[in-house]
C-alpha cells in the first residue's frame, strides 16, 4: 500500500518535500526514501505473517490446550531472532539518519547571511552586509543566489514561528529569546514557496512567503537595486499618495526608505511594488488587491494586526498609485 | 483456606450459597434513589459512569473532527472562521487526549481490574468516586467555556509565549490550564488506586506471574501516569502563575525561557501517548488469547516489553523538539533512543503473531478489531520511526504527515483495541451481547474509513501542508487528497454511529450473555454478568495464569471475610499470600461535595486570586467530612 501510492505524490506541489530543489532537501528525500523502503518491507512482512497465522490449517479443534508449555523453545528462538533483527534495523536506520543529518546541517563559513524575524503574521527579511550602507530590509519575499550556501539567522518578535521551505530544506523554529540558524543551497533558479509551520495564532494559515533563487549575477543586480532608497514618485497622483501615506497614518507602522515614513511595526514597503504578493502570501500584488487590502485588511485576513484605515476613495487611489511605483 | 477472624461475627464461611449471596448483596449494595446514586463508591458503578462519560467526550471530540474535515474538504472554505477553527482543533485535541483517551482507559481499569484480580472493590473507593466527579466537572467546565466562546485556541499543547497573557489576554488559556489540573487530579487518583489494588488486593495465589496481561498493562500505565503527570502539573501551574500573578517562568525578556515549557510539556506529553497505547495492548492481548483460544505466547516477554516501553518513553521527549535548534549531536542520540522503542513494541507484536499461528482463532468482532489494530498500528509505528529521524523530522514536523502518524498510533493503537474491548466486555457490563452482524459492519466501516481518512495525510504533509491551518488555496494541490480524507472521516464517523446503535439496541434486545460467553480465562468471567455488588460471593483462589481454563470445573475459593460489613482481603505483594482483612468504604456523599468545593476553588481562582482564600474553607470542611471516622460496627457492639 505504501509503495503503490508513492508515485502519486512524487510530482505534485509548489511546496513539496518530494520535489527537492536544494542540496539539503535532496539529502532529506534520499534519507526518507530509505526509511520508506524499509518500512514497506517490514509492514508487508508483518501483514503476510498475520495472514498466514489467520489462515493456517489448525490443529484439531478438540485437542486439549497445553497450558504449561506456552513458550516453546522454537517459538522463543524465533521471537528472539526477530527482536534482534528489529534492533539491527533500528540501529542501521539511526546510522542512516545521522549521516543524513550531518549533511543537512553542515555549515559553510562563506554563506550569504540574512536575518529573518518572524512576526504575527509576516516575515521580516534583513540583508546585512559588511558595510552598513549595504543593508536593507524587505518582507515576505526572499531572494537568494543559486549555487551559493545561504545562512538564515532566525529570530522572533513575538511568539514561536517556524521557517519552512520544503523544496529547499527542512524547517527551523524562530523562538523569542533565542537565535537559531539554518543553512541551505538552492540548486536551480526558481520560485519556492515557504510557510510558517508552527502554530502562531489566529492567522497562522496566512503566513507564507516566497523564496526566489536567481543566478548569482542577477541576484547581485537585484541586491544593488534593493539597496537604493525609494524613488520619489514621478507624477502628481503619486506625490499626493506619498503625502497621504504619511498623513493618514500608514507611516506609523511602515517604513519607506528615503522618505519620512519610518514605522517599524509592519512590513517595510520600500520596494513593495516589486513584490509578488501582499499580506504574507495571502494575495497576489495587483492594484485591485492592494486597494482591497488597504481599505479593509480585517476582511481579508481577519485578526491581523493592521487596522482598517479611514480613507476616501480618491485617497485610496492615490495611495495605491504611490505604492505601485515603489518598485 | 481461611483467614483468622473474631469469633462472633457473621462470616462468609458459615452461610450457604444463596444465603451468602443475599447477605453480601445487602452489605455491598449501593443505596437506591438519586442520593444513593450520588453516594456510590462501587467500582462497577463508578467505572460504568466513567466509561460512558469518556465516550460522550469521544462523541463531542469526534463531532469537532468532522467540522474540521468539512472546513478542510476543499480550498478556501468559509464554513468555519479562523477563530472557530483554532478553538475547534484545540478542543478536539484536548478533548481526545485529556477527556477521552486517558480517562477511558482508566475507566475500563476501574471497572475491570478489581474483577480481574478477584477482589470486592477497588482500593480507596471514595477517592475513586471523587476522581470521577473531578473528571466530569473538569470536562464540563472546558466544554461549557467552549460553548460560551471562551474555549482555548492555542493548541492542545498550548505553547508559550502564544498562551501567555501578552498574546492570549482572554481567559481562554486559563480555562485550558485549569482543565489540565482537573484531569491531572482525576488521573493520578485512579493511578494510585490501580497500583494499590494490583499490589495488595489480588486474590490469594495470583503471584506476579499470574496477573492477567490487561492488569499488567494498567499497572505499568499507572506508573507512567504517576511519573509523567507531575511534569505537566508544574508546567500548567507555572503557566497559570505567569498569567494570573505575573511570575515570569516562560518570559524570555526577563530570564525565563519558552523552551522550558516544551521540555516540561513533552516530558509528560510523550509518555502520555504510551499511557493511551499500553492499555490498548493489554486489551489486545486479552482479546487475542480468548479468541485464538490459547494463552498469549511469551507472557514474560510481553510484560518485559510493557515495562521496557514504559521506561523508554521517558527518554524520548526531545524528539518533539528537533526543530527548536538543539545541539545536533544530542538530537541524534534522541533519534536512536526514539527508534529503540520499536524493539519492545515489535516484540509484543511478534508474540501476538505467534499466538495466532499457534492458536485456533474464531473470528468474532473483538478479534477483528485486534487484527485491524495490528495492521494499522504497524504503519503508525513505522512512520514513528521516520519522524524520529532528525533530517526527516525537519520536513514532516508540524505537517499533516505527523497528523497521520499520531492518528495511526492513537486510533490504531488505542481506539481499535478499545472498540474491540467494548464488544468483548459489554456482556460482562450489561449482561447482554452486542450484535455480531452490526459488529462486522462496524469493523469494516471503521477500518476502511480510517485508512481512507488518514493515509492520504502522509502525502499531504510531504507535499507541504502544514497542520493547524484553517484554510489553503487551490493552487497548492492539496484539494483532492483533502476531499478524500474528509470522505474517509465521515465513513469512519459512521462506524461509530453504528456502534452507538448496536449498544442501544443490544441493551434491550441483545442475547443474554451468561457468565462467560466467550470462554475467557480470567477471573472477571468467574462471576455473573453483570456482577453482583460484592463481585464474588467467595474470593477465588488462583493457581494458574488462566484460572478458568485450568480449573474449568469449579474455582477453588477462600472464605473468612465478614458477611456483615464491607471487607476486602489484603494479600502480599509478590506471592499474593493472604495477610489481613480490611474494611472497604461505605457509600458517602462527601467525595461529591469535596469535588464540588474543589471545582469552585479552581474555577474561582481563574477570575480572582481571592478564591484561594474563600475557596479553601469549603474544601477543608468537605475533606473533614470525608475523613471523619465513621461509627464503625465495632463501636456499636
Ligand atoms: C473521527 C476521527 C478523527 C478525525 C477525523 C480527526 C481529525 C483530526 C484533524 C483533521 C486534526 C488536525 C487539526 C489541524 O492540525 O488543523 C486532528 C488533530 C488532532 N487529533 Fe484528531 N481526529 C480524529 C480522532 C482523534 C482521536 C481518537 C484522537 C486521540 C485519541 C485524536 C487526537 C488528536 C490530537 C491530539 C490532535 C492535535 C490537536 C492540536 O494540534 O492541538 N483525534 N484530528
Ligand atoms: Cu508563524
Amino acid at each position: 500500500m505504501l509503495l503503490a501510492t508513492w508515485p502519486l505524490a512524487a510530482c505534485a506541489g509548489r511546496q513539496s518535500a518530494l520535489d527537492p530543489q536544494g542540496l539539503q532537501s535532496d539529502q532529506i528525500r534520499h534519507t526518507l526514501f530509505i526509511f520508506v523502503a524499509v518500512a514497506a518491507v517490514v509492514w508487508t512482512a508483518v501483514v503476510i505473517a498475520l495472514g498466514i497465522g489467520m489462515l493456517r490449517r489448525k490443529r484439531a479443534a478438540d485437542q486439549p490446550l497445553d497450558l504449561h508449555q506456552t513458550f516453546e523453545e522454537r517459538t522463543g528462538r524465533v521471537i528472539l531472532a526477530l527482536g534482534i533483527a528489529t534492533t539491527v534495523i533500528v540501529l542501521g536506520l539511526s546510522f542512516v539518519s545521522y549521516a543524513g543529518q550531518r549533511t543537512v546541517f553542515a555549515k559553510d563559513e562563506n554563506a550569504l547571511t540574512l536575518k529573518i524575524v518572524g512576526h504575527q503574521w509576516w516575515w521580516e527579511v534583513r540583508y546585512e552586509a559588511d558595510s552598513p550602507h549595504q543593508n536593507f530590509v524587505t518582507a515576505n519575499e526572499i531572494r537568494i543566489p543559486t549555487g551559493q550556501p545561504v545562512k538564515v539567522e532566525l529570530e522572533s518578535a513575538d511568539v514561536i514561528h517556524s521557517f519552512w521551505v520544503p523544496s529547499l530544506t527542512g524547517k527551523m523554529d524562530l523562538i523569542p529569546g533565542q537565535k537559531n540558524e539554518l543553512q541551505f543551497t538552492a540548486k536551480n533558479a526558481g520560485m519556492y514557496r515557504g510557510q510558517c509551520a508552527e502554530f502562531c495564532g489566529l492567522q497562522h494559515a496566512h503566513m507564507a512567503f516566497d523564496v526566489i533563487a536567481l543566478p548569482p549575477d542577477e541576484f547581485g543586480r537585484w541586491r544593488e537595486h534593493e539597496n537604493q532608497s525609494a524613488e520619489s514618485p514621478a507624477d502628481q497622483l503619486g506625490k499626493q499618495g506619498e503625502a497621504l501615506f504619511r498623513a493618514r497614518g500608514c507611516a506609523l507602522c511602515h517604513n519607506v526608505s528615503g522618505t519620512l515614513a519610518g514605522g517599524q511595526l509592519g512590513p517595510d514597503l520600500t520596494h513593495v511594488g516589486g513584490r509578488r504578493t501582499i499580506a504574507a502570501g495571502t494575495l497576489p500584488n495587483t492594484p485591485a488587491t492592494l486597494g482591497a487590502w488597504i481599505s479593509d485588511p480585517q476582511h481579508i485576513k481577519p485578526g491581523n494586526l493592521m487596522p482598517k484605515m479611514p480613507l476616501q476613495s480618491d485617497e485610496l487611489i492615490a495611495i495605491i498609485h504611490y505604492l505601485e511605483q515603489l518598485k | 483456606m481461611s483467614v483468622t477472624a473474631e469469633s462472633n461475627e457473621l462470616r462468609d464461611d458459615v452461610l450457604n450459597g444463596l444465603q451468602l449471596s443475599g447477605q453480601l448483596e445487602r452489605v455491598w449494595r449501593t443505596p437506591s434513589g438519586l442520593v444513593g446514586a450520588l453516594m456510590s463508591v462501587d467500582h462497577k458503578i463508578v467505572g460504568r459512569r466513567y466509561i460512558l462519560t469518556a465516550f460522550a467526550f469521544l462523541l463531542l471530540g469526534g463531532i469537532l473532527a468532522m467540522l474540521m474535515r468539512v472546513q478542510l474538504a476543499g480550498p478556501e472554505q468559509t464554513f468555519l472562521s479562523a477563530d472557530k477553527y483554532n478553538q475547534i482543533f484545540t478542543m478536539h485535541g484536548s478533548t481526545m487526549m485529556f477527556l477521552f483517551a486517558v480517562p477511558v482507559m482508566e475507566a475500563f481499569a476501574v471497572y475491570l481490574v478489581p474483577l480481574m484480580v478477584g477482589t470486592r472493590n477497588i482500593a480507596f473507593p471514595r477517592l475513586n468516586a471523587f476522581s470521577y466527579w473531578m473528571f466530569l466537572f473538569g470536562g464540563c467546565f472546558l466544554w461549557i467555556s467552549f460553548l460560551f466562546n471562551v474555549g482555548p485556541d492555542v493548541g492542545w499543547f498550548s505553547y508559550v509565549p502564544l498562551s501567555s497573557l501578552q498574546f492570549t489576554p482572554t481567559k481562554r488559556a486559563d480555562v485550558w490550564a485549569q482543565m489540565i489540573t482537573f484531569t491531572e487530579v482525576a488521573a493520578l487518583a485512579v493511578a494510585v488506586e490501580i497500583v494499590v489494588t494490583v499490589f495488595k488486593l489480588r486474590a490469594p495465589g495470583m503471584t506476579l506471574d499470574r496477573i492477567p496481561l490487561f492488569v499488567w498493562a494498567m499497572l505499568v500505565t499507572s506508573f507512567l501516569v504517576m511519573f509523567a503527570m507531575p511534569s505537566i502539573m508544574v508546567a500548567s501551574t507555572s503557566l497559570i502563575l505567569d498569567r494570573l500573578v505575573n511570575t515570569r517562568f516562560y518570559d524570555a525578556s526577563s530570564g525565563g525561557h519558552p523552551l522550558l515549557w516544551q521540555h516540561l510539556f513533552w516530558f509528560f506529553g510523550h509518555p502520555e501517548v504510551y499511557i493511551i497505547f499500553i492499555p490498548g495492548t493489554g486489551m489486545a492481548s486479552t482479546i487475542l488469547a480468548t479468541f485464538a483460544r490459547r494463552p498469549v505466547i511469551g507472557y514474560p516477554v510481553v510484560i518485559l516489553s510493557l515495562i521496557g516501553t514504559g521506561f523508554l518513553s521517558f527518554g524520548l521527549w526531545v524528539h518533539h523538539m528537533f526543530v527548536t535548534g538543539l545541539p545536533q549531536l544530542g538530537a541524534g542520540l534522541f533519534t536512536a533512543s526514539s527508534m529503540l522503542i520499536a524493539v519492545p513494541s515489535g516484540l509484543q507484536i511478534f508474540c501476538w503473531l505467534a499466538t495466532l499461528w499457534d492458536g485456533r482463532p474464531v473470528y468474532r468482532t473483538p478479534l477483528l478489531f485486534v487484527i485491524g489494530f495490528i495492521v494499522i498500528f504497524v504503519i503508525g509505528g513505522l512512520s514513528g520511526v521516520m519522524v524520529a529521524s532528525v533530517p526527516i523530522d525537519t520536513q514532516v514536523h508540524d505537517t499533516y504527515f505527523v497528523v497521520a502518524h499520531f492518528h495511526y498510533v492513537l486510533i490504531g493503537g488505542a481506539v481499535f483495541p478499545l472498540i474491540g474491548a467494548v464488544y468483548y466486555w459489554f456482556p460482562k457490563i450489561a449482561g447482554r451481547m452486542l450484535s455480531e452482524r452490526l459488529g462486522r459492519w462496524n469493523f469494516w466501516l471503521a477500518f476502511i474509513g480510517f485508512n481512507v481518512a488518514f493515509f492520504p495525510m502522509h502525502f499531504l504533509g510531504l507535499i507541504g501542508m502544514p497542520r493547524r491551518v484553517y484554510t489553503y488555496t487551490a493552487d497548492m494541490d492539496w484539494a483532492h487528497l483533502n476531499l478524500l480524507s474528509s470522505i474517509g472521516a465521515f465513513v469512519f464517523a459512521l462506524s461509530f454511529a453504528l456502534l452507538l446503535v448496536n449498544v442501544v439496541y443490544s441493551l434491550r434486545k441483545g442475547a443474554l450473555a451468561g457468565d462467560n460467553p466467550w470462554n475467557g480465562s480470567t477471573l472477571e468471567w468467574a462471576t455473573s454478568s453483570p456482577p453482583p455488588p460484592q463481585n464474588f460471593d467467595r474470593i477465588p483462589v488462583v493457581k494458574h495464569r488462566d484460572p478458568l481454563w485450568a480449573d474449568s470445573e469449579s474455582l477453588p475459593v477462600i472464605a473468612g471475610l465478614s458477611a456483615e460489613r464491607r471487607e476486602v482481603l489484603l494479600t502480599s505483594l509478590a506471592e499474593a499470600e493472604p495477610q489481613t482483612r480490611e474494611a472497604s468504604s461505605e457509600p458517602s456523599i462527601w467525595p461529591l461535595l469535596t469535588a464540588i468545593a474543589t471545582t469552585v476553588f479552581f474555577i474561582g481562582s481563574i477570575f480572582t486570586p481571592w478564591a484561594v482564600l474563600w475557596g479553601t474553607p469549603p474544601m477543608a470542611v468537605t475533606l473533614i467530612g470525608w475523613f471523619w471516622p465513621s461509627g464503625s460496627k465495632e463501636d456499636e457492639e
